[in-house]
């Protein structure tokens, strides 16, 4: 017997064989950056879960749990993967009382189905990230990757209240409450976003929920060269007008998403002119607060000399936040070789962007920016092949990016790189001070090192 | 502890920074709660290099360390419960540096939470989280317990405005954690570091988010005949879907005692007041004033007053803050409890704490942030009187306990510190306070920092250092 069957054997003992795949087609749908399974796991409860985990700890395999799989490429390929934890059979809504707005949902459940059922209540919960039709509850918490609502509503740090998981002994745990305010124990919960499954296995989260807005509103201005978008944004920014999105767009930025747009709509009521840098603002509120909004948008991009200056209709705007949402995802693959950046810096400055756009026109690659709201900047690196000239360019240009978001006292990540390039270039750029702080949590969490090891900041 | 370790504070910071003397050490016995625990020394480092060499020497001498800021908190989480020394951060009180652009601010852990907002109130930006003691306590200590206060309904608590920290660990190491920007990749540190009690590490340099002040603000008075109708009128909110920037509830009884005290324009003859306030723009404060005066009458107000300028909404804010200095002059010594359910139980809750008030014979006064659950019941005792203190403490945990029962926590916003310790595993299995415990040694392995303070000692969590302090309370949950 292999050891790949008797290993399934053994798992068979554990759920049956109902809860086991080990097809080899089916195993490499689980793949992360080419590494396979051996094979893949369902578990119905938390209990399950924790059978697996602890089965994992005493036979020395690692495991790497995942919802629908979206964002599995996020961080570095895995050192090892033996086991695919898939979560999507926990998909219960534990508890819901809309009166005190609080809810408590298995990790495995899907965003959308979610939304259906809080929307019944006029709530919701303001998780906008991309993927969104498939995304499960706890990949979009673990994946960490942003929301576009983050401007308006904070991240998920700002609205999870609690959760349940299974740490790296084995052991059903939890951490928060049920409550909107709550500081009993450590907050062991806020660790599990952005961890890539590195530290325990989400079983459920709690979350606080919002009251879905009576309306929307979005606008879009254009400007001919960045110190134009400069000054509407510093406009904007003092004028404290409550934004729910806030996105700048470079010129080939608008050319990627005109391109996307033509794909999914035959009309987009604006002129798509893709010379020209975009500012999409995003509001919602009472329907008094709306037209106040999209009034004062315009007042200050007519004051920042913008054309077009444009309040879009419903259908559009809808599709150009969508569209945005899911950036991430059609980013990767605007050509055939991509590399996506996160980087946190200060505000929109236009030095910072000019020098970033300037790493791409050096490495002779095309190079577009979408400024997202709270200091997040997307920077897509775009090569036409995947020849060893452009892995070098993209290897280089990497550096350089990592080395400006250093001068900014910001940080860089790479979200999406080729896997060819993932193996020269640490996605999550150099080493950090705070790594030897991020170890300790995760040597106290996971002992035996079992989830996801290699794919986290520091080879974590 | 050891002579020569007297000697090297003195030699390292001054000696007009070190206090040693008894007379000067029982001032520093003491916090905002009803616990006392002495140190055996008092130091006030000036920078973060101070801090790291007095810890290296502490950890030399094998003796317990605890941080404090003001010594306004409300847990015991400022207390020497195992001796040694305490670190009070009052002379780290400088603003570092205030960047308007970004909306940041690098505090040392001792400034005062209000002296951020002043600092930057010209530029229209201000720190949100405004604890009750927002005037004295510190900043460095707001993070230790990651407070809160009226306006973290809608704002959030501290935590929600620390985007990084400098730390000095138990062996004297010096780590950054987070980024000014916030959001940088990894586990979030800083998520954890917040409200972990001094438990892990001292705090030496917070970057705080800084936030813009609201278009309109309008602050609403509903005064209510019947404390029942106060308490579904916020449920009612909740349940709406409104977030008022604050929705503060006060009882009839503590109100006569403010007015008594500040003369904030309360009423004396009513049941219960609801202050809520909200903010934003002119257009939505507008209909949410309706909206939230439309929920009051439902529920039977006899009167809603806005107030009408910034005199008067400050001096209803006044009363508010100052509401416990009020309750402090009608007995010797009051306990301010703190626990939180959820908001559709906020009725049923009120109604319990009334009857436990009763069973022990004291009256509970009620003054609390009612737009998140988090409830602050007042118990007026004589600490001289053994039994009333008992029965204080027997009614306070009672208290708790229901809260749990409801689906609630232990603390919203004053920390378990050594007063709920012991009440941890009414919310905790042996599994969660095993990774607890794994999270608390990778930091503080010896427990050298703030001995004694969040875990239970009856579980088998506490450490050999902690040693038994008169009037402590029994370790019974």
């Amino acid at each position: 017997m292999t050891a790949a069957a008797n290993l399934a054997t053994r798992l068979e003992g554990i759920l049956g064989a109902h809860r086991l795949i080990t097809a080899e087609a089916e195993l490499r749908e689980y793949a992360i950056d080419g590494v396979v399974p051996c094979a893949i796991v369902r578990p119905a409860s938390a209990q399950e879960v924790a059978e697996v985990v602890r089965f994992a700890i005493t036979e020395k395999h690692t495991i790497i749990a995942s919802g629908s799989r979206s964002k599995l490429e996020l961080g570095m390929p895995p050192t090892r993967y033996d086991l695919a934890l898939d979560m999507t059979a926990l998909h219960d809504i534990a508890h819901f009382d809309p009166g005190d707005l609080t809810l408590s949902v298995d990790a495995g459940m899907p965003l959308c189905q979610l939304a259906t059922v809080l929307g019944e209540k006029g709530q919701f919960l303001p998780l906008a990230v991309p993927c969104y039709e498939t995304s499960t509850v706890a990949g979009a918490l673990a994946s960490g990757i942003d929301s576009t609502l983050r401007r308006i509503y904070g991240t998920a740090r700002d609205f999870l209240i609690g959760a349940e998981f299974v740490d790296g002994k084995g052991a059903l745990c939890k951490s928060g409450g049920r409550v909107v305010k709550n500081v009993t124990g450590y907050d062991l919960h806020k660790l599990l976003i952005g961890s890539l499954g590195t530290l325990a296995v989400i079983t459920r989260l709690n979350f606080r929920t919002f009251t879905l807005p009576q309306a929307h509103g979005g606008h879009l201005a254009c400007f001919s060269n960045l110190e134009g978008v400069s000054a509407y944004r510093d406009a904007i920014e003092k004028s404290g007008l409550p934004l729910a999105n806030l996105e700048t767009l470079s010129p080939e930025m608008v050319a990627l998403t005109a391109a996307v747009l033509r794909e999914t709509q035959e009309e987009f009521t604006t002129d798509l002119d893709a010379g020209k840098w975009w500012v999409y603002a995003s509001y919602e509120g009472s329907e008094a607060v709306v037209p106040r909004i999209a009034r004062d948008l315009q007042k200050l991009a007519h004051e920042a000399a913008a054309a077009p200056n444009a309040i879009l209709d419903a259908a559009s705007d809808a599709h150009l936040g969508g569209v945005l949402r899911e950036a991430f995802d059609w980013l990767r693959w605007a050509s055939p070789s991509a590399a996506l950046f996160r980087i946190v810096s200060p505000q929109c400055q236009p030095a910072n962007l000019a020098d970033l756009l300037g790493v791409a026109h050096e490495s002779s690659l095309r190079g577009a920016l979408l400024v997202r709201a709270a200091a997040i900047t997307y920077f897509v690196l775009l090569a036409e092949n995947e020849d060893e000239s452009a892995l070098r360019a993209m290897e280089n240009a990497a550096m350089r990016v990592f080395s400006l978001a250093a001068a900014g006292q910001g940080h860089a990540a790479l979200l999406h790189a080729p896997n060819k390039l993932k193996s020269r270039v640490n996605v999550w750029g150099p080493k950090r001070a705070d790594l030897g702080m991020m170890q300790r949590v995760k040597h106290s969490f996971d002992p035996q090192y079992i989830f996801a090891p290699g794919r986290f900041v520091g080879g974590i | 502890m050891p002579a020569s370790l007297l000697r090297e504070l003195n030699s390292l910071l001054g000696t007009s920074n070190v206090l040693h003397n008894i007379e000067d050490l029982v001032l520093y016995e003491y916090d905002g709660s009803v616990e006392k625990a002495r140190p055996d020394l008092v130091v006030f480092p000036h920078t973060t290099e101070d801090v790291s060499r007095i810890v290296k020497l502490a950890a030399k001498c094998d003796v317990p360390i605890v941080g404090r800021g003001s010594g306004t908190g409300l847990s015991g989480g400022a207390l020497a419960r195992g001796g040694g020394i305490m670190i009070v951060f009052a002379r780290m009180n400088r603003i570092l540096e205030i960047d308007l652009e970004n909306a940041r601010a690098v505090v040392q852990p001792g400034v005062v939470n209000l002296d951020i907002t002043r600092a930057v109130e010209h530029a229209g930006l201000y720190f949100a989280p405004d604890p009750s003691s927002q005037k004295s306590c510190t900043i460095g200590g707001n993070v230790a317990e990651n407070a809160g206060g009226p306006h973290t309904l809608a704002y959030g608590v501290t935590v929600n405005h620390v985007t990084a920290l400098e730390l000095v660990l138990p062996d004297g190491e010096i780590v950054r954690l987070g980024s000014k920007h916030g959001d940088a990749p990894g586990y979030d540190l800083c998520g954890l570091f917040v409200g972990s009690e001094g438990t892990l590490a001292l705090v030496t340099e917070i970057t705080v988010k800084l936030s813009r002040k609201a278009e309109a603000v309008k602050t609403l008075l509903a005064i209510f005949d019947a404390v029942d109708d106060a308490s579904r009128t916020v449920a009612e909110i909740t349940a709406r879907g409104i977030t008022p920037a604050a929705c503060e509830m006060v009882d009839g009884w503590t109100l006569c005692a403010i007015e008594d005290y500040i003369q904030a324009g309360f009423p004396r003859d009513s049941a219960a007041i609801l202050l809520i306030e909200v903010e934003g723009l002119r257009e939505a404060v507008e209909a949410q004033a309706t909206a939230v005066e439309d929920v009051c009458r439902t529920h039977h107000a006899r009167e809603v007053r806005i107030a009408k300028d910034d005199r008067e909404r400050d001096l209803l804010w006044k009363g508010r803050k100052n509401a416990f200095g009020a309750l402090g002059r009608l007995a010797p010594s009051n306990y301010v409890l703190d626990g939180v359910i959820p908001r559709s139980k906020l009725p049923q809750a009120l109604q319990q704490i009334s009857q436990i008030g009763k069973k022990y014979g004291f009256s509970i006064g009620n003054i609390f942030h009612a737009g998140d659950g988090n409830l602050h019941p007042i118990v007026l005792y004589d600490p001289r009187d053994p039994q009333q203190f008992e029965n204080a403490i027997a009614a306070s945990r009672e208290i708790i306990r229901y809260c749990v029962e409801l689906g609630g926590a232990l603390t919203g916003e004053h920390g378990v510190g050594m007063e709920k310790n012991e009440l941890m595993p009414l919310l905790f299995s042996d599994a969660d306070f095993d990774l607890m415990r794994r999270v608390h040694d990778a930091f503080n392995p010896d427990s050298s920092l703030n001995p004694g303070k969040i875990f239970p000692l009856s579980k088998g969590c506490g450490e050999i250092r902690v040693r038994k302090q008169a009037g402590a309370l029994p370790a019974q949950v």
